[in-house]
């Protein structure tokens, strides 16, 4: 190869990088799925013990309205709710900051707030949409509604960062859409939309783009 | 051979030129610190190379006040896409032949 050659090949690549590194938000770090689903799937632990059930035995409804330990349901998955959503966004925040501190990339941007506007507006219609369920008494669609929009959310915020979350996205829809047609199942469907998925699409994005680093 | 030499556009002679472009083809409107930003280059580097784009009419530039502070912003017109892309067309051209 001649050296304009070795130049223009140089070229080239080096506006493949610029285009890849200006449009998307790359230092997404496949350890915060993983740390998110582990929080997950502790909240769901924690949930079928309060329900006092286990996982696909079938008897979704019997305790919901009794309570336990002297915690009423609504309270009870209400703060543990908000506990997993908390943990698992300060863990996400942690591990993909140091990404992108390790890599020398800008944390906080205009490929960040693009990448986070994408994910909110759909997240909030879903949030929005699922009070209205519970209001309305339509409690066994809630778990499948927050997987659709949530699978809905990622597959529009894998435009601005790494396109495996498409296949995240993909996955978490498919996986409510399964829940809506077969009720009674939400906790067990959560736990594997939020808890294994996250974990499974975690690793595996940590050791395509992480590990070598 | 030199037929196609003559293809690759003066205008993107510069490193820095095809890099400003290379940010703006896949973005929309693109303010001034996150291209400095991006390329790693000192205001006024990026100033006279935007300066060049411009004349040429590569791309658009939009001055407007973001709360106080002023933000200009950079979007590559419908021409200096069009260029941008025979001159990467060029450039594949060039490597494909010596080959």
């Amino acid at each position: 190869m001649t050296p304009t050659n070795r130049e223009h090949l140089a070229t080239l690549s080096e506006i493949r990088s610029l285009m890849e590194r200006s449009s998307r938000f790359i230092s997404l770090s496949g350890l915060s799925g993983v740390a998110a689903g582990l929080w997950a799937l502790v909240g769901a632990a924690a949930a079928f013990v309060y329900l006092g059930k286990v996982p696909f035995d079938g008897r979704y409804h019997t305790f919901v309205d009794v309570g336990q330990w002297g915690v009423p349901p609504v309270v009870f998955f209400a703060i543990n709710a908000s506990l997993v959503l908390v943990l698992a966004l300060f863990s996400g925040i942690y591990f993909t900051t140091r990404k992108a501190r390790r890599n020398g990339q800008p944390i906080w941007g205009q490929l960040t707030r693009r990448l986070l506007w994408s994910l909110a507006v759909p997240l909030a219609v879903g949030g929005l949409f699922s009070l209205a369920m519970i209001r309305m008494g339509m409690v066994l669609l809630v778990a499948p509604a927050t997987l659709v929009f949530y699978g809905l959310a990622l597959l529009n915020a894998s435009k601005y960062t790494l396109h495996d979350i498409r296949y995240l996205g993909m996955t978490e829809m498919g996986l409510g859409l399964i829940a809506a047609f077969w009720p009674g199942y939400g906790l067990e469907f959560w736990a594997i939309g939020f808890g294994l998925a996250h974990i499974f699409y975690g690793t595996a994005m940590y050791m395509k783009y992480e590990r070598k680093l | 051979m030199k037929r196609i030499l003559t293809k690759l556009n003066k205008a993107f002679d510069h490193r820095v030129r095809l890099g400003i472009m290379s940010v703006l083809v896949v973005n929309d409107w693109v303010d001034f610190t996150f291209l400095k930003d991006t390329l790693e280059l000192t205001d006024g580097r990026l100033a006279s190379h935007i300066k060049a784009l411009e004349k040429v009419k590569y791309l658009e530039v939009r001055k407007r006040f973001v709360g106080r502070k002023p933000n200009t912003s950079y979007r590559v017109t419908e021409k200096g896409r069009q260029a941008f892309q025979a001159h990467l067309d060029a450039l594949e051209e060039l490597l494909k032949q010596s080959k």
